[in-house]
């Protein structure tokens, strides 16, 4: 605050979840308001920091730091000039530093490290907080060593399979073809997701970027993005985005003067959650049904209209930049087992601090759930959380000790697919729950295969008829048998892992299937 | 298409009457004539029509079948495929509203009963007056505030029955 005259910076998040909760109108309410006053102000709209309960989250910029107040609703706006909030005085709705606010500060941010920091629309602030470093690196190497890297950093897939990155990229290097693909992974079905929408929304660039790393090291000139229709904001800061490292030089025929091509275009998707299967985002990038496709041959063989295809996740993508920068061995260095490097968790549901929180692997659930968390948003005990997406198992509280690791979750039945995290109270009913995961299953089958295109309808019979009491030891043993079908004979994830969400429920929380009138003859 | 391939392609010429205005007419055919060069251009092409003119009318689906030389089976399976492409004239505005886990865990249960008792309407239904059509969603992207619904593409967080009501209000206007 050296120079009175300098207009004060203002941040006021674009992220999809704070215009969800008005951020727009407490935008427009500091730029009329502060008019009112005579104080000038360079307003920014940054991606989200993460801590969304607190959203609309404004930041006052203050002799280089920035301070967070939160929530602030439009009509908080005068209250808070009043106050001095633009030289960073106190206030009810102040939180301090936002770096120094620990839900913040515990956190290892190598993906989202500019994520709410920059402004997103902005090359040049990407450019001043490192960005485009792994893409100079990746230039300097030729393409089985960038793939070597990215192997040795010990990535693997963020969508969900967590298949190693490397091993995709290697095989698609391998592949001899003229034309190969690139396609980013952007369609994020499950519930209780949002750190792709969070990235792209937020650090655009970022993903630009890997994707454009990935065109160099298996040789190819052409990327799509296949985004869902529920994130708008996305595709509007992914196509300025694109834009912007077009005009710049880091798209198109010559990039940054190497010679290599790349470029990117976004395509929307239409509503369908299978579609963020890889083989039926390839029918649907292609312009049919989405509807599964058998393996083999593996998309990096055959993948997009037939070609050689690199496909990943958004975070995948994302986190590739930087293990070009600072080294494979920086990034692996974070995380337990075989799983390395940082995870963006979701925290989603009943939680009283819901957001984003990116840190190694190895953290308990039950750490993430109460010490970041804060525990369940209405008081009331938390009784099943769902980690995964809607085919994630549901855990009891004996199994919240379980590490935040792929294996970790393999072991006790569970899957800890792309982070998200979704916590319900006392008050659920998991035969619900379970009847809903049928019930999904059959809304989104894409219809190919028998056992989930028919077993999930059945599915919801069989639970209606259990939880009803009609005959429900038999009806239990059918549903098991009907999970089971469900689990070896489908083609894809959807129908392989729905009794995931049904069988845990139904082996961890018995008493929500045994109608109150009926339990001696239901508890079988 | 090189001389190579093992597809032969016969262009379908026969154009089949429809009841789109010239005006329904003339943005099917600006969208296709627009997007049809691009490798697996249905979608991009059903988004335009559907951008212009609220949803795919049925009898679009020939006319875009002819311009893009695919089947009407092909294209009539492409639309029924995916939930956000809507066969039927929706109100004039269109509310989405999540279904999923993480709004399920802050009671969307109990908002969607609300919501559908105050518009009328079940799922896919359109309210009498021609104001809202009620869809369902699944994930929003924002289940850390849930229970969520998107009005017109407006993301809406936090939504409790009384907010829903005066979303509506502003939705609709004054009566």
């Amino acid at each position: 605050m050296s120079d009175p005259a300098a207009p004060v910076k203002i941040y006021v998040p674009r992220d999809a979840a704070a215009l969800g909760m008005g951020a727009d109108q407490t935008a427009r309410a500091i730029l009329t308001e502060a008019k009112h006053r005579g104080i000038a102000v360079e307003l920014i709209r940054n991606g989200s920091r993460g801590l969304l309960w607190l959203e609309p989250l404004v930041e006052v910029e203050v002799a280089g730091t920035r301070l967070a107040y939160g929530p602030v609703q439009a009509h908080d706006v005068p209250a808070l000039l009043d106050a001095g909030f633009t030289a960073g005085k106190n206030h009810a709705l102040g939180h301090g530093a936002t770096e120094q606010i620990p839900y913040f500060k515990k956190q290892e941010r190598l993906t989202f490290a500019r994520v709410g920091l920059t402004d997103p629309r902005s090359l040049a602030d990407y450019l001043a907080h490192d960005g485009y470093r792994g893409l100079k690196a990746a230039l300097a190497l030729k393409p089985a060593d960038i793939v070597a890297a990215v192997t040795t950093s010990g990535l693997r897939g963020r969508g969900g399979a967590a298949f190693p990155a490397g091993i995709k990229w290697k095989t698609v290097l391998g592949a001899d073809n003229p034309q190969k693909y690139v396609v980013c992974n952007a369609d994020e079905g499950d519930s209780g997701t949002f750190s792709d929408r969070m990235l792209m929304e937020g650090d655009p660039f970022v993903l630009i970027e890997g994707m454009t790393i990935a065109g160099l090291a298996v040789g190819a000139t052409h990327g799509y993005i296949y985004l869902r229709w529920e994130y708008p904001q996305a595709k509007i800061a992914l196509e300025a985005a694109i834009a912007a490292a077009g005009a710049a030089g880091y798209l198109g025929q010559n990039i940054q003067g190497s010679g290599k091509a790349f470029d990117l275009e976004v395509r929307m998707g239409a509503g369908a959650y299978i579609c963020g299967e890889e083989t039926s985002l390839l029918e649907s990038l292609e312009g049919k049904r989405g509807q599964v496709r058998f393996k083999p041959p593996l998309p990096a063989l055959q993948g997009l209209f037939g070609k050689p295809t690199v496909i990943n996740n958004v975070i995948t993508f994302a986190s590739v930049p930087i293990i070009l920068d600072r080294g494979a061995e920086f990034y692996q260095h974070f995380g337990m087992g075989r799983s390395r490097g940082t995870l963006p968790m979701q925290l989603a549901g009943n939680l009283k601090h819901g957001g984003l929180v990116e840190i190694a692997f190895g953290m308990t659930l039950r750490e993430i759930m109460y010490d970041f968390g804060g525990g369940s948003l209405s008081g009331r005990p938390i009784r099943a959380v769902q980690v995964g997406g809607p085919l994630g198992a549901y855990l009891p509280e004996s199994q919240f000790d379980t590490p935040l690791d792929y294996e970790a979750f393999a072991a006790v039945k569970g899957m800890l697919g792309h982070g998200g995290i979704v916590a319900f109270d006392d008050t659920v009913d998991m035969a619900a729950q379970a009847r809903y995961a049928m019930e999904f299953c059959a809304i989104e089958s894409c219809g190919k295969c028998t056992p989930c295109r028919i077993g999930s309808t059945r599915g919801v019979e069989v639970i209606d008829r259990l939880v009803a009491g009609d005959n429900a030891a038999k009806q239990e043993t059918i549903l098991r048998d009907l999970c089971e079908t469900l689990t070896y004979g489908s083609l894809c994830a959807l129908g392989g892992l729905t009794p995931y969400p049904v069988i845990s429920a139904l082996n961890h929380f018995p008493e929500d299937f045994v109608k109150p009138l009926r339990a001696s003859s239901a508890a079988g | 298409m090189s001389k190579q391939s093992p597809r032969r392609i016969i262009p379908i010429k026969v154009e089949r009457p429809s009841n789109l205005t010239s005006d329904e007419r003339a943005a099917v055919l600006d969208a296709c004539a627009r997007l049809k060069k691009l490798p697996g251009a249905l979608l991009p092409v059903l988004h335009a029509v559907q951008e212009a003119l609220t949803y795919v009318p049925k009898d679009a689906v020939p006319l875009i079948a002819h311009e893009l030389n695919l089947s009407i089976a092909e294209v009539h399976g492409v639309v029924s495929f995916y939930h956000y492409f809507l066969q039927e004239r929706p109100g004039r505005s269109v509310v989405h509203l999540c279904r999923a886990e993480a709004c399920q865990a802050l009671g969307s249960v109990a908002l969607e009963s609300h919501v559908k008792a105050r518009l009328g309407v079940d799922y896919h239904g359109t309210t009498s007056d021609g104001a809202v059509t009620l869809e369902p969603v699944y994930c929003l992207g924002n289940c850390a505030l849930g229970p969520s619904l998107m009005i017109d593409q407006q993301l809406h967080g936090r939504v409790t029955a009384d907010r829903f009501d005066a979303l509506m209000a502003a939705t609709r206007g004054p009566a």
